[in-house]
This record gives C-alpha cells, sequence and structure tokens, in this order.
C-alpha cells in the first residue's frame, strides 16, 4: 500500500495540476512547501471572494473560519493514522481532542498556569491517556474495537456534561480566561497569529504522519491494515504497534485541541461529543484514507462546508425552494450525511482518487500533439 | 425500602428501553455483522411517527385504542425504514462491513438532521395516555406507569423474540447464522433474506422503543436515540453480541447499576460505572457474557 | 471416459494478494472418489472453496469451474448448493449451539422431500441424539452430522474436506466406511491426508504442489510408487523438502 501514497497527488492545488502534467513532474516534491508558503501569506491579502467568504481574506472572521479548518484538517490527518494507515476503527478520538481543549482551558482558566505549561501538560496527560485506554481497548478487534473506544469516550462526554467539581462549566462550556495569555494571541485583531498556529499545527501533522509512514513502522502498520497475521507471522506484536499508533494519534489531537482552544476561546461540551468522531471519520473518508492529502483536504472541506452550509440553508436562493427541499438543505449535516453515503459507494477513495480516475479522461481531452 | 423498590422499578424501565434498542443491534451485529449506527434513527422515526400519528391519523389518538393504534402506526413506520436501510444502502455492500459501518454513521447523521429540519431540534411534548401519566404503589414506592408499561412491553417483546428464535423456521436460520453464517449459505440458504428479516425486527423494537420512551420522558426530540445508542452499544457487547438472552441480563445489569449509583453516588458516576463494567468484561470475557451465540 | 461431472480449468485464485492457486485443471469422474492430495497450504481447501463459491472477499477468483455444462464461478453459494453440490467442510463446522435436530432441520428445503431415513440408516446415532446439542458430540459424531445434513437432499457432486482429521483411528476407518457406500451413488471430491483411506476410497488422483497441479491419474497407480509419493506428498523418511517432482506427469486420463 506504500506505492499508494506516493502516487497521491498533492491536493493543495489541483487545479494547476491538470494542464501539462510532465511540466509540473519536476516540481511536484516541492509542491507542499509551495502551498504552506501560500497559505502562510493568505493573510496579507485583501482578496474578496464573493460567495466564498463572507469578507475578505485577511478579515478576523476569513481567518477564524479558515484557523478552524485548518486545525480540523490536521486533527483528520491524525485521525488518518489509525483508519487509513493501520485500519483500526475508533469512535473514541474526540476524547483525546476534547482532553486537549478542556485541559487547557482548565488549567489556563481554574488553574491559572501560563499556557505553555497548560498547554504542555494537556498534550502528555492526554498522550498518556491515549496509551493507557489504548492499552485497554486494544485488547479487542474490529467492531468491539470501535464500540469499546465510543464507550471510553462518553465517560469524557459524561464527565464534562456532569460538571464535576464546576471544572468543566457543563453544558455552558468554559471561556478562556484571556488575561494570563500572551498578548499576541488574543483579541480580534491577533487572529491572524492563530490562523499561523494552526497552520503550524496542520503541517507538523502532516510531517509527523509523513515520516511516520515512511519509517519501518509506518510499513509494519500498513501490514496490519492489510493482513494482521502476516506481521503476527513475521514474529512482530501487533499490540504493540497498533498501541504506539494509538497513542501517537491522540498526542497529535490533544494537540489540535490546545490550538483550537485558543482559536475559539474557550471549550463547549459538543467537542467530547462521538459526533466529532463520526464527523473525523466522514472527513478522512471523503478525502481518501491512507492518503497523505486526502484526509487533510476532507476535514478542511468538511469544517468550511459545516460552517458554509448553515448560511446557505439560510439564503434566499433555498428558502425560495418549497419546503420539501429547503428545511433539509438548510441542515448542514443532512448534506454532509447523504454526500458522505454517497462517496461511501461512488468514491471508495476518496477526493484524492478522483484525479487518477479523472487521469483517462484528461488524456482523451488533451489535444494530439 | 421504598427508595430501593423505586430504584429497581425505574431501573428496570430502563433497562427496558436499552433491551428493545439493543436486542435488535445484537441480532444485527451477530447475524449480518453490521455495526449499525443508524439504528437509534429507527427509534427516532417510531417516536415521531407515534408523534405524529396521534394527532394525525384517523382513529389514532392520544388515549385508549387511539394510542394503541398510534403506536402500531410508528412500530410499522420504523420497521419500514428498518427494510429500507437494509435492502437498498445495507445489501449492496455484502460483507463489506467497514463501509457498512460508514453508510450507517452517515445516515445517522442525515437521518438525524432530518428529523431535525422537519420537526425542529427542540424536544417536542408527547401525546401519552392520562393513566401513563399517574403513579402506580408498589410496595410503598409510587411507581411511574410509563416505566411500567415499558417493562411490560420489554418482557413481551423478549418472550416473543425466543419463541420466534426458538421454534420457527427463520428463527432456527437466524440462530445458525449467528454462530456460522457462511456454513448456512453452504447448506443451501439464501441468508441474506435472514439479514432483512433481523433489520426488520431490530427496527421494530427499535421504533417501539421510541413510541414507548416518548410515553416515559412525556417529550420526543431527534437526539434522543443517539443518547441512547450508545448504551445500548454496552448492552451488546456486555451481553455478547448477537445473544438476545445475553441482552436481556445485560440491560437489567446496566440499568439497575446506573440508577442506584446515579442515586446514591454523585450523579453521572452510574453512567461511569457502567463503563467501567464494560472494561471488565472486556478484559475478563472478550466475547462477552454469552458469547456470539443466540441462544433461545 | 464418460463426461466428468465437474471440469476445473486454470482456476487461479489470489488472496489478500498472495497467490494461492495458479492455473489449477482437473477433472472430478461421474462415479466414485477423486482425491485431492498435497502438502499442507498448498491450496487444496482453496480449491474447494473456490468451487463452492466460499473464496472470501479479499480473494480473487479466476479461471472456469463448470458443473455439466454450467459455470460455477459468479453463482452464490446457496445457489450451487440447490444445485446439486453437497459440501462438507474442514473441522465439520456443525452448529454448536444447536441440537442435532435441529442441525438436520436446517438442511431441508422447500420443494423436496428430506430423506431422513437414508440419512438414520447411514446415521443411528443421529436418530438416537436428537435432541443432544452438537457441540457436545464427540468430534466423530460431529463428522456424522456434517456428512448427514447434506445427505437429506440430493446431490450431484459432493465436496468433503478432510473428513477424518483429528479422529481416532477407530473412528476414521467408520468414516471411510461411510464414504465409501456415499460414493456408490455420488460422486465424491475427497481432500484427504491419511493414506490409508485414500487407499481405500480413492479412485482417480490430483496432486497439487505449490498452487499447480503436479500429478492427476489413477490413484491406485501413485499409491504404488513410493518415491513419487514420497516427492509429492512428503510421506516417509525423506519428507519436508521442497523437491521438484521430476516424475511429473502433468495430464493424467
Amino acid at each position: 500500500m506504500t506505492d499508494q501514497m506516493v502516487d497521491a497527488p498533492p491536493a493543495a492545488v489541483p487545479a494547476e495540476l491538470t494542464p501539462g502534467h510532465s511540466r509540473w513532474h519536476g516540481l511536484r516534491p516541492w509542491l507542499p512547501l509551495v502551498a504552506l508558503a501560500v497559505a502562510a501569506i493568505v493573510p496579507y491579502s485583501t482578496l474578496v471572494l464573493p460567495g466564498i467568504f463572507e469578507g475578505p481574506l485577511n478579515s478576523p472572521g476569513t481567518l477564524q473560519l479558515l484557523a478552524v479548518c485548518l486545525v480540523f484538517g490536521g486533527l483528520a490527518a491524525g485521525y488518518d493514522l489509525l483508519f487509513g494507515r493501520t485500519g483500526m476503527l475508533s469512535f473514541g478520538h474526540a476524547l483525546y481532542f476534547a482532553a486537549g481543549v478542556y485541559g487547557t482551558d482548565i488549567l489556563v482558566t481554574r488553574a491559572g498556569l501560563p499556557l505553555w505549561q497548560a498547554g504542555l501538560f494537556a498534550v502528555v496527560g492526554a498522550t498518556t491517556l491515549a496509551a493507557l485506554l489504548g492499552a485497554v481497548a486494544l485488547r479487542t478487534v474490529g467492531i468491539a474495537f470501535a464500540m469499546v473506544t465510543l464507550a471510553f469516550a462518553q465517560v469524557g462526554a459524561i464527565l464534562v456534561a456532569r460538571n464535576f467539581g464546576g471544572w468543566t462549566g457543563g453544558e455552558e462550556g468554559l471561556p478562556l480566561d484571556v488575561s494570563g495569555l500572551p498578548p499576541a494571541l488574543v483579541g480580534v485583531t491577533n487572529t491572524v497569529n492563530l490562523y499561523w498556529l494552526a497552520l503550524a499545527y496542520l503541517a507538523l501533522v502532516v510531517f509527523v504522519v509523513h515520516r511516520v509512514s515512511g519509517s519501518p513502522t509506518g510499513r509494519v502498520l500498513a501490514g496490519l491494515r492489510d493482513d494482521e497475521r502476516r506481521i503476527g507471522v513475521l514474529g512482530l506484536d501487533p499490540y504493540r504497534f497498533k498501541l504506539v499508533a494509538f497513542t501517537l494519534s491522540g498526542g497529535l489531537a490533544s494537540a489540535g485541541g490546545v490550538v483550537y482552544c485558543l482559536i475559539v476561546g474557550g471549550a463547549s461540551p459538543h467537542v467530547t461529543s462521538s459526533e466529532l468522531t463520526l464527523s473525523l471519520l466522514v472527513m478522512v473518508v471523503l478525502g481518501g484514507p491512507g492518503t497523505r492529502w486526502g484526509p487533510v483536504l476532507g476535514g478542511v472541506l468538511y469544517m468550511y462546508l459545516d460552517h458554509r452550509l448553515t448560511a446557505f440553508g439560510a439564503s434566499d436562493a433555498v428558502d425560495a425552494l418549497p419546503a420539501v427541499l429547503s428545511a433539509p438543505l438548510s441542515q448542514p449535516l443532512f448534506v454532509l450525511g447523504t454526500v458522505f453515503i454517497l462517496a461511501v459507494y461512488f468514491f471508495p477513495g476518496g477526493l484524492a482518487s478522483l484525479t487518477t480516475r479523472l487521469a483517462p479522461l484528461r488524456k482523451a481531452l488533451r489535444p494530439p500533439r | 425500602m421504598g427508595t430501593v423498590i423505586l430504584l429497581t422499578l425505574t431501573g428496570l424501565g430502563l433497562a427496558a428501553l436499552y433491551f428493545l434498542v439493543a436486542s435488535g443491534l445484537s441480532l444485527v451485529f451477530g447475524l449480518a455483522d453490521v455495526l449499525n449506527f443508524a439504528h437509534g434513527l429507527f427509534l427516532g422515526v417510531g417516536a415521531y411517527a407515534t408523534w405524529w400519528a396521534a394527532q394525525n391519523l384517523p382513529g389514532a389518538g392520544p388515549d385508549g385504542l387511539g394510542f394503541v393504534l398510534a403506536v402500531l402506526f410508528g412500530v410499522a413506520a420504523g420497521t419500514l425504514v428498518a427494510v429500507l436501510v437494509e435492502l437498498v444502502l445495507i445489501r449492496p455492500l455484502y460483507s463489506r462491513t467497514i463501509e457498512q459501518v460508514l453508510v450507517t454513521v452517515g445516515l445517522s447523521l442525515a437521518g438525524v438532521a432530518l428529523l431535525q429540519a422537519t420537526w425542529g431540534a427542540d424536544a417536542r411534548p408527547f401525546p401519552r395516555p392520562e393513566w401513563t401519566r399517574q403513579v402506580t404503589s408498589v410496595l410503598g414506592a409510587s411507581v411511574p406507569n410509563g416505566g411500567l408499561l415499558l417493562i411490560v412491553a420489554a418482557v413481551a417483546v423478549l418472550g416473543a423474540l425466543l419463541a420466534f428464535l426458538r421454534w420457527t423456521r427463520y428463527g432456527l436460520v437466524i440462530r445458525a447464522g449467528v454462530e456460522n453464517r457462511e456454513m448456512v449459505t453452504a447448506l443451501g440458504i439464501d441468508v441474506r433474506k435472514a439479514f432483512t428479516l433481523v433489520f426488520a425486527i431490530g427496527g421494530a423494537a427499535a421504533a417501539l422503543a421510541g413510541a414507548l420512551g416518548g410515553v416515559y420522558f412525556g417529550t420526543v426530540s431527534p437526539g434522543q436515540g443517539g443518547s441512547l445508542l450508545i448504551f445500548a452499544f454496552i448492552v451488546v457487547v456486555i451481553g455478547g453480541m448477537g445473544s438476545v438472552v445475553g441482552s436481556a441480563y445485560a440491560a437489567v445489569v446496566v440499568g439497575l447499576l446506573q440508577q442506584f449509583v446515579n442515586y446514591y453516588g454523585v450523579s453521572g458516576l452510574g453512567d461511569i460505572c457502567v463503563v467501567g463494567l464494560l472494561a471488565v468484561v472486556l478484559l475478563l470475557r472478550p466475547q462477552g457474557l454469552a458469547g456470539k451465540v443466540a441462544h433461545a | 471416459m464418460s463426461e466428468p461431472v465437474l471440469s476445473v480449468e486454470n482456476l487461479s485464485v489470489r488472496i489478500a494478494g498472495l497467490h494461492i492457486l495458479q492455473g489449477v485443471s482437473f477433472t472430478v469422474a461421474p462415479t466414485g472418489v477423486t482425491v485431492l492430495l498435497g502438502r499442507n497450504g498448498v491450496g487444496k481447501t482453496t480449491t474447494l472453496r473456490a468451487i463452492v463459491g466460499l473464496t472470501p472477499r479479499n480473494g480473487e477468483v479466476r479461471g472456469t469451474i463448470r458443473m455439466g455444462a454450467q459455470s460455477l464461478l459468479a453463482r452464490p453459494t446457496h445457489r450451487l448448493v440447490r444445485g446439486g453440490l453437497g459440501y462438507v467442510p474442514e473441522d465439520r463446522c456443525v452448529f454448536a449451539g444447536l441440537t442435532v435436530a435441529e442441525n438436520l432441520r436446517l438442511a431441508e428445503r422447500r420443494g423436496s422431500t428430506p430423506a431422513y431415513d437414508k440419512v438414520y440408516a447411514l446415521f443411528p446415532e443421529l436418530d438416537r441424539r436428537g435432541r443432544q446439542r452438537a457441540g457436545s458430540l464427540s468430534g466423530g459424531q460431529q463428522q456424522m452430522l456434517a456428512i448427514g445434513r447434506v445427505l437429506l437432499n440430493d446431490n450431484r457432486l459432493l465436496l468433503v474436506d478432510e473428513p477424518t482429521k483429528g479422529l481416532a483411528p477407530k473412528v476414521v476407518t467408520e468414516v471411510a466406511e461411510v464414504l465409501q457406500r456415499v460414493a456408490e451413488s455420488v460422486p465424491v471430491l475427497l481432500v484427504e491426508q491419511n493414506l490409508a483411506v485414500v487407499r481405500r476410497l480413492a479412485d482417480d488422483a490430483v496432486v497439487l504442489a505449490a498452487g499447480q497441479v503436479a500429478w492427476t491419474g489413477d490413484a491406485k497407480e501413485l499409491l504404488l510408487e513410493t518415491g513419487l509419493t514420497k516427492s509429492l506428498l512428503g510421506v516417509g523418511s525423506g519428507g519436508g523438502h521442497e523437491t521438484a517432482p521430476t516424475a511429473a506427469r502433468k495430464d493424467g486420463s
């Protein structure tokens, strides 16, 4: 399966890829860096994209939306380390993300720790939690594993919702106390710094996942996904490799939680919900499991659509439709769920497979030389 | 003493609700290997169809026979949706376990959103017969009738399911299929017909849970199925996948544990104890209490 | 020689990317027992499962398999079985939680009368133990049940996978006797490791080695040539070498 990763096209700038395939060949390895550079200078652009973003690119609203999208791109890539690259179907990934969000928030707001300490403790704590719970959950496989991780994550949701000791703020959530934070991360005018932070997080996850999957460990993980028995035959212990992947993936998710907490300025109970894990799964499958850019693209697009479809549902165009159509269309989850089901049937490889699927078409359309 | 009886009976009411959801999940999983995230949707459909019928269906109403008719309509709607889901969405992905799970995940997201789009996100008051709002005195405890109704219904469903599994041809096929599906086909039996059947059974039981849960809670909301579903999953794993009797035992254990610990300990602690129980059971008996065998 | 009841041509099976069978061709005579031989892991069970349509989903089957004029590939298992292909799997696979009577009842089919008298005549034990759970039967009894439930219906061909595996010597003889009687009325394709049983039952032999047919022909002839048996099946003192059979006759008659 490693060959599939190499084949996976860098999806960041797919539009430019279409014409003149060969010219781009030498540039291909550099495309991720180019995309990163482009993404990094976005905040300097005052470009207005009507219909796509509400304000100009560098407006705080747009930057915040983009930052959330980037964080979820990273989360999806981290989750893919489990699902797409190791073949583990965890329904409890939200727990580690939520541990990052609430851990940071509680340590800063309730304990008054400086941000860097709070973030560090949150990540270390969540990673340890992932290792412990993974050690138990991985005694099961397949569907039972999915159910157990789901149940563990449910405990997190209950703890947060019941507001034990008044730490989590319960249903209301817990706004982040910004008084002790570095000034550069506070205030609407500094949204751009949060955007860069989110971008850095995404780059980190992509880098880590890429390095891991290229390493000998990554090849073992791919082997586990394809046929676990074969790894056992080689004398390697599948349990340990799976635990490593589970822990690493949980740690990456918690780091995303730290960033997310800063971007949205607090924690709310929905980050603990099983629906968040389900949406991560949807992102990965829509993007293309086991590919380098598919999950990132899936995560970014999903969050963007989730946000924009709400606005779209309230728009005049949808309101003008008969109620039978307009009511479901105003529900982002209805649209995304339906798209997801269709994708499972018709695009099993996700968005990342589209370029390869379209290759024959491109070839046919290219004028003969 | 009165408190203990009250807690026991309300715990059993909760257990009844879990059992109605879990028995279908367990059979579907045991036979067809489908982890059905859309099962909560069947519950939602049952609840909303009953709610709708009580107001709009001629002859149906919130009381007496009219209410029975409304519940029957709800159960029929849930069954129909479950059968359609199996035939249209699950069957084409036969034996592709992961894709089937993904489709049910998509369905649960889209389906709940559809309920929400149609009837709003807020809880609606559920039409229910007057007597279900009252309490019955059992050994000095005042027990809500809605809870007792749930218990009676769950026991009846359990009895009917066991009789069906024990004495009918399809019951035999389902029991055998839970053990070894491949071998059932190797005896010349089209096991996929049995898949549709277990989806129908599961859909009906979940829809009944939706309708009676509406009576019990007094309201109906789109998200109701989802929160019940997680505990139903736990019940299925603890009871052993594919075992109806195991689901019944596990539902009782989970319901009582939850009710008692939530009352005597901190609220919410009971839910956590249930997950702890799941972890313990998995470590000691990975196949659950009853294993992957559908005993009749 | 008359028309074969089953002909397998150029059968290739790949499971999870591994080539298990590579171009296997053989035929099964319309009478008697054809035995499929070969060392462990050579693909005997895979061959039987491919014939009855039970290749796992991550597997890929190529080639042709015909019963008479009918192509078997791409037809669902339950249709093949109803069409007269009886399958007795490796490890018996009786339903342990069901009673003996229920195991048999499961094999009944609408539109045809189950031949209980025939089955109970062959296996009186099954009649007596009708109410017992199949899981509590001995290995030999389970094997009888696995064969019995297939014989409830008429078959054009029986596929029997290692029926004597793990059984006590006395029980092995009983199973062999039963199969001998069964084979008088219906052709059998048998996978068997026990050479004594092969000697007693087999008319024709097909030997697989490394996913290919290494030898086909008269079973008695194969067993007479000890050197050949040794190199093909690894039986005897010097077994376990991966030597290619030099005297392999690719197409027997």
